[in-house]
This record gives structure tokens, sequence and C-alpha cells, in this order.
């Protein structure tokens, strides 16, 4: 609690970090609608149908993000030596660099996610029903933990990487972006990796296919999302293995 | 050799040290360029085979030349000046025989220099076989394109440059930082062609400074600009590098009269 408590000490930095969050965010969104403005129908969605998919992606990488969001400034903590120290107490790595590096700003991007939805939502059509809702807790519940998954195996790759730190962004953020886009838009080998690799489209567009009773388009039909807790499974199988070989692998940087 | 020539080898030799971020920069750059292509040919392919004059080929060029001059000319803030006004250490610099710009931009161009070769040159390799698109062959397109972008790199670092000098008067800077971020990455034309724009922010972006570091360029080198037109596009981009300048000298003037060093 103290740590979250001294991120809002600098008060103005704070407001300053949640607005830029936010607005980043929205960036994000401007180019999913600048492209709908130019054509009625990107990759099969409508606006608010494909404003659904960058609503769910938004919640869950946001939460994820809040959480997990710095396990791939390992290197960091490897070159303060900061590593060593967690690595003498006796409580697990993980817990110990996620509790000292919650950043509450990342709400910013969960609330933005939750306005997209309430605005899109009653646009888009969508037959509710008690499954329904299943399906979006489903998703957020999913996706959260898929995207948690994908911090700690981007940290998990640093311990080989060090200066090579962006490698990682091209699952992590890479991930990020292709879930906020409709399916069909991903070129084939893109949308294997992403779906059965890093699981990113499973928890945000395949629900909203879910949502809309829509077909979906090869390699990506509406069924494989009901297989959203396996792939989460799966996501943490392989953050886990990655991360334990790299612990074992770290000799310590020689502080 | 002149220092000027000095600062640029020497920046170019400390790029070149950190060869595996060169590398993870190629491949995490390609395959966010693999996602971009697929996302603006659904888009072509939406509007009906051609959208704000892009037609697939010019689309994946957009999106490739894009990819390539990321690292030469970034898209995110740049915060060296800033943060050493934080630590004082500007001070020295001020001090020291050569002009606090001047010195910043030639390290600059050796930056640039060996984030294209280094980043830049793979991908567009790689890119041209990959996505099967083959590299201009009319040598005024090469010509209008070279100088499209190191105008557009200009207007990029004293853009930059503009922001770091705000730390002259708040050490506050990181809503600047961010702000400059978000508008940066879209009024470049960056995330989505400025030619895609509904018409209001098409207009805005067209009065800011923000397309000739980066759309206009990419409309050159690929050729989508070309003919009588390349000349306007080159006197905005000139005009742009004036006004910047001038308006960096003037913040310069100010800002070192104003500015306090902490902790001396």
């Amino acid at each position: 609690m103290a740590r979250l408590r001294s991120q809002m000490v600098y008060r103005t930095s704070f407001v300053l970090n949640v607005i830029g969050t936010f607005f980043t965010g929205l960036i994000e969104f401007v180019e999913i609608y600048v492209l709908l403005a130019t054509a009625p129908i990107f990759g099969g969605l409508t606006l608010p149908e494909a404003s659904l998919v960058f609503a769910l992606s938004s919640v869950s990488f946001g939460l994820a993000d809040m959480v997990f969001g710095q396990m791939d400034s390992l290197p960091s903590f490897i070159k303060q030596g900061q590593l060593e120290s967690f690595l003498t107490k006796p409580l697990r790595l993980v817990p110990q660099m996620i509790t000292s590096t919650v950043q509450l700003r990342r709400l910013a991007r969960v609330l933005l996610g939750v306005i997209t939805f309430a605005i899109a939502v009653p646009h888009a059509g969508i037959a509710w029903s008690p499954v329904m809702v299943g399906v979006v807790v489903g998703a957020l519940v999913f996706g959260t933990t898929i995207f948690s998954a994908l911090f700690v195996l981007a940290g998990g790759c640093q311990f080989w990487l060090i200066n090579g730190t962006e490698f990682t962004n091209a699952f992590v953020y890479g991930g990020k972006y292709v879930s906020q886009l409709p399916g069909p838009v991903l070129l084939t080998p893109i949308r294997v990796f992403f779906t059965f690799v890093v699981p990113a489209t499973v928890t945000t567009y395949l629900p909203v296919l879910i949502l809309l009773d829509k077909p979906g388009p090869a390699l990506l039909p509406q069924v494989l999302g009901w297989g959203a807790p396996l792939f989460a499974v799966w996501a943490w199988v392989l953050a886990l293995v990655v991360w334990r070989a790299g612990v074992r692998k770290y000799t310590g940087a020689g502080g | 050799m002149s220092v000027h020539l000095q600062l640029i080898a020497a920046e170019f030799r400390r790029q070149s040290t950190y060869r595996l971020a060169l590398a993870a920069g190629v491949f995490t750059n390609g395959i966010f360029g693999l996602i971009r292509a697929g996302v603006l040919l659904a888009a072509v392919a939406g509007a009906g085979g051609e959208a704000g004059g892009y037609d697939a080929r010019t689309a994946i060029l957009y999106v490739l030349w894009g990819q390539a001059l990321l690292g030469a000319i970034p898209m995110w803030g740049w915060n060296e000046v800033a943060s050493r006004v934080r630590t004082g250490e500007i001070a020295v610099d001020l001090a020291r025989p050569i002009d606090l710009q001047v010195y910043w931009w030639f390290r600059d161009l050796g930056r640039a220099a060996m984030q294209f070769l280094g980043r830049g040159l793979p991908i567009l390799i790689l890119g041209s076989v990959v996505l099967r698109v083959p590299p201009p062959t009319d040598p005024l397109v090469w010509l209008a394109g070279a100088l499209g972008l190191i105008l557009g790199l200009a207007v990029n670092f004293l853009g930059r440059y503009a922001l770091n000098l705000i730390s002259f008067w708040t050490i506050e800077m990181q809503g600047f930082q961010i702000l400059y971020m978000v508008v940066v990455s879209l009024l470049t034309g960056f995330t989505v062609p400025i030619h895609l724009f509904p018409g209001w922010l098409k207009t805005i972006a067209e009065w800011s400074p923000f397309p000739s570091m980066y759309q206009y360029p990419v409309d050159l080198i690929s050729g989508r600009t070309t003919g009588v037109d390349v000349l306007p596009i080159i006197g905005i981009q000139l005009a742009w590098l004036l006004v910047l300048l001038v308006g960096t000298r003037v913040m310069t003037h100010f800002g070192t009269r104003r500015l306090v060093i902490q902790g001396g």
C-alpha cells in the first residue's frame, strides 16, 4: 500500500501521467476510427463492432499492464543490483517484483476501455443473455491473465537479452496492437502467430464474434473463442517455463 | 577532421556498439510492419481497392518506409538536453566553445545515420523481398526522396529540440513529453497516413509542422508525390525548417537567461 500512496505524492506528475496514458490509448482508438471513416467495414466489422474489440483489449491489457507492466524492465533491476536483494528474501521473485512496481496510472487505459465499451455496446446490436454476459466477463478475466503471462514471458526473456529489450516488444506490444484489431485484417503468418503461439486475438476479437454471432475468417473460427481458458493456461505455461529457466541461468551482475 | 564531423562520427560509433539493440529493433519494427501492412491493406480493400489515393502497392510502400525510418526519424520524444538541465550538467554544456544546438544537431546526424544503416536498410531490403515491392527506378524519385528525408530529419530534430528547451523554464517535463509523443504519432501521419484523415483532422495536420517530418518525405521517397508536385512539398518543409530554426534560437536566447542551475 505504501508503494501505491507514494505514487500519489507527486500529484501533478501523477495526474499528467494518467492523462498521458489515457490519450495514448485514445490515439490508438483514433487509428481505428480514421480507418473506419474511410471505409464502412474494416475486417468485416462496423465501427461499433470494431470498438468492442478495442474496448476488451484496453481493459484487459490495462489491468495486466498495471500489475505486470514493469516485468520487462528487468534489465534495470539487474543493472542496479536490485534483483540480488529480491533473491535473498524468502519470498518468490515475481510477487516481489510486481508489488514493487504496480502502476496505478495504467488504470487510465482501463477507463478508456470501459468508456468505449459503454458507448459502442448499444450500437452493436447484441442479443444479450446470461451466457453473453459470461462471455464478456470471461474475455476480461482470461484476457488479463493472458496479457499478464506475456509480460512475465518478456521478463523471462530479458535474462538472455539485457540490451535487446526491444525484441520482446514484438510480442508484448505487438500482441496488444493485434488484439485491438479485427482478425481478418491480419496477414496469415501474423494471424497464426498471435493466436496459436501468443494468444492475443483469443480474448478480444473472438469473444466479439461470439457476441455478434459472426463466423470469423480462416484460422480464426468463432468456436475457438470458447477455448480462451485453455489458451490462458498455455500462455502461463510458456511464460513460467521461460521465466524459471531465466532465473536459473542468472548468475548475478557482479554486484 | 573538423569538430562537426567528429561529433557525427562519435555518435555514429556510439550507436553502433549496441548491436543486439539494433537487431532487436529490426525484428520488432519488422513484426509491427507486417501487422500495419495488414491493417492498411484491409482498409484499402474495404474502401473498394483505393483509399486516400493509396492502392495495395503504395499502401505497402508507405508502411515499409515508415517502419524503416522509425529509427532514424523517431516518433517519440527525446530528453537528453532536458535531463542535463535537470542534473545541472547543462552549465558545462553552455560553457563549451561550441553552440549547444549545433552540438546536439551534429550528434543527431550521427545517430540518424547509424539508425538508418543499421535498422532502416535491413528492413527496406527484407521488406521489399517479403512483400514483393521493387524499389523505385526513377532517379528523380530518389533525389526528391533523399532531399525530403534530410529536411524531414531536420524538422524532426528541431521539434524534439524545442521540446527539450521547455526544460529551461520548468523541470516538470513529463507532461510535455507525453503530449509531444501523442500529437506527433498522430499528426506526422505515422499511425495512419494523413491522406486518410477526415477533413477537420487533415486540416489540423496540414497546418502543423508534423507531416513535414514524416508523411511528406515518405510520399516523396515512395513515389506517391512526383513531378512538379514535389516543389510545394519541399517548400513547406523548408518553411517549417526556417520557422523552427528561428523559434528554437529565440527560445535559447530567452531560456538561457531564465535558466537556474540546480544545486549550483
